[in-house]
């Protein structure tokens, strides 16, 4: 497992206490939404970075109005198959407006990175893959085309065709 | 038709170099089975009981000459010699190796075919009215937000990994060629109270072993909004549809448990939201892909009613083949021919590769190099100049492609099956063959009139049975195969799902069973009555009596 961020394999910062018992008193954590709801001012008070991990039957309009109190949202795949949380990144990136790393955690799989870099992604705890920045760099440059506009930015071919004219 | 532009053709390049390095890796066992199942399954790959299966995509109907010339290679160099068209205006290949499906999806490409997301738990090819832009009761044509549709599915990131599968219909015209009432989102266009154009969008319809019709969650939509209106819909899906259940994880479900007015809410309150953003369809991207569905360069013609006549009058065969399989186009002086892939005796949807070169010229000589794949499974030339038909049918009947059979009882809508197929409980292709068999008597077909008769091997109802005339469904009973009969379906604008008769019978009893449902109806009918109407008249039970006897009144 890889943690990678801007395409290159990079040290998490953050430790993950979301499956702990106690949330440690120093540095950068990862609670879970139970923690987050039942530590609120504690966690606030903490003067360290704070991430969320979201399970994928939790929206993130759950946390809609604290989305600018964390440094980091995870959301989970807990299957490779389930894609709610391509639809949570949007909506965190795109309507909630969440400036913050937005880390994909669980079965995070190659063959899917593309599909979550373009809906709002910016880390990937990457599965067994034995050359993680080889194959994030394969995932990136299949596609050059792309033809739905969501929040990334990128030109999709309806506005490069309206471009030319 | 619809032609790629750069865009299009570098993005078809790229996914077929995509997926081969996807089976590079699985053949070097960089990905488990696990992992490369729905990757393979998102290009149309599917093992079956003996080999890959192959899908690949008609979008909403529409083949070129070139397209279908394509088809008869693949058949040739990859496959037995032949292909099946389906219920979704998809064509399989049955006997596909997966070292080669890289090479297969490659040459499709440059023909501008894909197979993606013919599979996979996304948005499927998006299908439509056979006859779109040619039909005499059109409203629009639907192709173009076809068009707009397929692009906008085409991996998309949110969206490529639904709970489900997800299939979306679009009708131009008032009368429903594309079952638009059985599918996730069902598109029919009509005009507003001001006269505009729009869509009336359907949710929720589907067939499998929880059939429902579609309801309506919006009565009209602006074009301009339709992308955003759908995203609004997938969204709601993609995050509340279950994900524990597959057979419990189609919209249709959801809709159905909360209620469409709960679902509409939801979609409505996220679409606030969304509707005036970047999926607006710019006025200037409509109007490019409406371009390339300009009508062809009709000729200024009239219509040969007369001239039809006295030949029709001539000829017994020509005459039948013009009732049966010829219908009016909206130019005059031009027809829609529709070539019959049910044979008595053949397997619907099956069609050698010689014949699919053979339909390619004749699409080429007669119809502006356009062929048309029907969700019944047959094929379409639809701008013939009348004046050709004759010829044209003789070149067809050599062809043992005229079977004026399009709409009587044998032209029978029929799954792949046992004999194929991984999912399947028995065999649907012997039913076929057997009905098709007993009813060759064209004067009594046409006599009959009007009938549907869908089977599917298994109750995920590829072959729709619920929404045919007659659906027979293949069970499995302790090892033996049974066939469960339901009367009364339709998928038209009077959509309607099929009212079970009875217990299963044996292979050999089904075609007597037909038999007698069809004698009960020409006894009951009243003058043109057709089957469903009179079913719908009459009810279940006297055709219950006649297929299980009199006892079965007494249950």
């Amino acid at each position: 497992m890889s943690l990678i961020k801007a395409g290159k394999v990079v040290e998490d910062v953050f430790f993950d206490a979301s499956q702990a018992d106690a949330v440690p008193p120093s540095g950068a954590v990862i609670v879970s939404f139970d923690q987050w709801q039942a530590q609120r001012d504690a966690l606030l008070a903490r003067d360290a970075p704070l991430g969320i991990r979201l399970h994928s039957d939790q929206s993130p309009e759950l946390i809609a109005a604290d989305v600018q109190r964390f440094a980091l949202i995870a959301l989970e795949f807990p299957k490779f198959r389930d894609g709610r949380a391509y639809s949570y990144a949007r909506l965190l990136r795109e309507r909630y407006g969440f400036k913050g790393e937005l880390r994909a955690v669980g079965d995070v799989l190659m063959e899917q990175l593309f599909f979550m870099l373009r809906t709002g992604f910016d880390a990937f705890d990457l599965q067994q893959s034995p050359d993680p920045v080889a194959a994030f760099q394969t995932a990136m440059a299949d596609f050059s085309v792309w033809y739905q506009p969501t929040g990334d930015g990128r030109k999709t071919a309806v506005e490069l065709r309206l471009g030319r004219r | 038709m619809y032609r790629y532009d750069e865009f299009d053709e570098k993005f078809v390049a790229e996914r077929a170099a995509q997926f081969r390095r996807q089976v590079k890796r699985r053949l070097a066992g960089e990905l488990t089975e696990d992992q490369f199942r729905p990757l393979r399954l998102m290009n149309g790959l599917y093992l079956q009981l003996h080999a890959y299966m192959l899908r690949v995509n008609v979008p909403y109907g529409t083949l070129s000459s070139k397209q279908m010339r394509c088809f008869a290679h693949i058949a040739r160099k990859y496959d037995r010699n032949f292909g099946h068209f389906t219920t979704r205006q998809n064509i399989q290949y049955n006997w596909i190796k997966l070292e080669q499906a890289p090479d297969i999806i490659k040459a499709l490409a440059d023909a501008e075919i894909t197979s993606i997301q013919s599979s996979g738990n996304c948005v499927r090819n998006i299908t439509s009215d056979q006859y779109a832009g040619c039909a005499k009761d059109e409203l629009a044509d639907p192709r173009v937000y076809c068009e707009l549709l397929r692009q906008y599915s085409f991996l998309h990131p949110e969206f490529s990994y639904l709970p489900r599968k997800f299939k979306i219909a679009v009708t131009g015209s008032p009368n429903d060629r594309a079952a638009v009432a059985v599918h996730d989102i069902g598109l029919r266009m009509h005009k507003n109270d001001q006269g505009e154009l729009g869509f009336e969008v359907l949710v929720g319809g589907g067939l499998g072993r929880t059939p429902y019709i579609g309801q309506t969650i919006r009565k009209w939509l602006a074009p301009e909004h339709l992308l955003s209106y759908v995203e609004a819909i997938l969204r709601v899906y993609n995050m509340l549809g279950r994900r524990d259940n597959i057979h419990k994880a189609r919209i249709k479900i959801i809709v159905n448990q909360m209620g469409i007015d709960k679902y509409r809410e939801l979609v409505d309150k996220e679409w606030e939201l969304t509707k005036n953003g970047a999926l607006k369809v710019p006025a200037a991207e409509l109007e490019r892909i409406n371009a390339y569905f300009a009508p062809p360069a009709y000729e200024k013609l009239a219509d040969l009613t007369v001239e039809l006549g006295a030949e029709r009058n001539a000829d017994r065969a020509f005459d039948r083949w013009m009732r049966g399989n010829v219908i009016e186009h909206k130019v005059p002086g031009y027809a829609i021919v529709n070539i019959s892939l049910k044979a008595p005796g053949r397997v619907p949807g099956d069609i050698t590769a010689d014949k699919m070169d053979a339909v390619a010229d004749l699409a080429d000589r007669y119809s502006f190099g356009e062929i048309r794949v029907s969700h019944r499974q047959n094929l379409v030339l639809v701008d013939v100049k009348q004046s050709d038909l004759q010829q044209l049918w003789r070149e067809l009947f050599a062809l043992e492609l005229a079977t004026p059979n399009l709409g009587l009882l044998s032209d029978i809508i029929c799954c792949p099956g046992l004999d194929y197929c991984a999912l399947a409980n028995a065999r649907s292709i012997p039913i076929a063959q057997d009905i098709s068999r007993a009813f060759t008597d064209l004067d009594e077909l046409q006599r009959i009139g009007n009938f549907t008769i869908n089977i599917s091997g298994c109750m995920n109802a590829c072959g729709h049975h619920h929404v045919g005339h007659i659906g027979i469904l293949g069970v499995d009973k302790r090892g033996e195969e049974f066939f469960q009969l339901t009367l009364g379906g339709a998928s038209d604008q009077h959509a309607s799902l099929g009212d079970r008769l009875g217990p299963g019978l044996p292979q050999a009893e089904v075609p007597g069973a037909i038999r007698k449902i069809v004698d009960t109806y020409l006894e009951m009918r009243t003058h043109e009555e057709r089957f469903i109407d009179t079913y719908r008249r009459v009810g279940i039970e006297p055709f219950k009596g006649a297929v299980y006897g009199a006892e079965a009144r007494t249950h």
